[in-house]
């Protein structure tokens, strides 16, 4: 299990060719990258600044790592998170996760993005024509980090 | 008692501080304890830190709910819903 907090960009490939180098086990990778875009709510966002809680955040996302390892049959797991100033088209987030089966894995990948999501301690702070402005939490993000506590995803 | 409080995000621009070491009264055992009596600085405080306000509470860098205890050298952070990812 790994868990880096960067301001550096990352490259997937490299990342994915590394935590699976050499397992003739892993039988699936699920990744999720999130992406900085132009536009929120309706308004062109010119750049984002990314801040974290350091210290907490690693234990965060520790947590919800070894959770979906406790309720997924995966391997390895990747967790990579940028912080500091980001532009549109700008990588955020990376998410990796091997495992033998891929239904298992895009499950485990999904629910760590859903909690990430929700209990990691990042907040951005968009700049728009019109100022900077702190991004609202949405509701749809805790909907969608609450179905995992009504029911195992749906893979045997 | 003392304790290490921290604000973040948009909290820390209301506030006008990031943090501070706070000397207070062992009475002041609660996370809901400690709210109030920020909130009694009034202002912006009271703005900020007001019941129905969206907040979230770590305490010694674990999620808090209002009634998780304070205790002497503790490190509180307020700081609003997360917007990672």
């Amino acid at each position: 299990m790994a868990v880096h907090i960067q301001t550096k960009d990352f490259d997937a490939g490299a990342e994915i060719a590394a935590l699976r180098r050499g397992n003739p086990k892993i039988g699936a990778v699920a990744s999720f990258i999130g992406v900085c875009r132009d536009a929120n709510d309706g308004t062109a966002v010119t750049k984002m600044t990314l801040e974290h809680y350091p210290g907490m955040t690693e234990k965060a996302l520790e947590k919800i790592v070894a959770e979906a390892k406790a309720r997924w049959d995966v391997m390895e797991v990747l967790v990579v998170h940028r912080v500091g100033e980001l532009k549109p088209t700008d990588q955020i987030v990376l998410v990796v996760v091997t495992g033998a089966h891929r239904g298992e894995a895009f499950a485990a990948c999904e629910f760590i993005m859903d909690y990430l999501k929700t209990r990691a301690p990042f907040w951005k702070k968009e700049e728009t024509p019109q100022g900077a402005r702190w991004v609202e939490a949405r509701g749809s993000d805790d909907e969608a980090a609450e179905r995992w506590n009504s029911s195992k995803a749906d893979v045997a | 008692m003392k304790v290490k409080i921290l604000y973040l995000a948009s909290l820390r621009e209301q506030l006008g501080k990031a943090g501070e070491d706070l000397e207070i009264s062992p009475a002041t055992s609660t996370v809901a304890g400690l709210r109030a009596l920020l909130m009694a600085r009034g202002g912006p405080w009271q703005t900020a830190l007001a019941q129905g306000r969206a907040l979230r509470v770590a305490v010694n860098q674990e999620m808090a709910q209002p009634a998780t205890a304070v205790k002497p050298g503790d490190e509180i952070a307020f700081f609003p819903p997360v917007t990672g990812g």
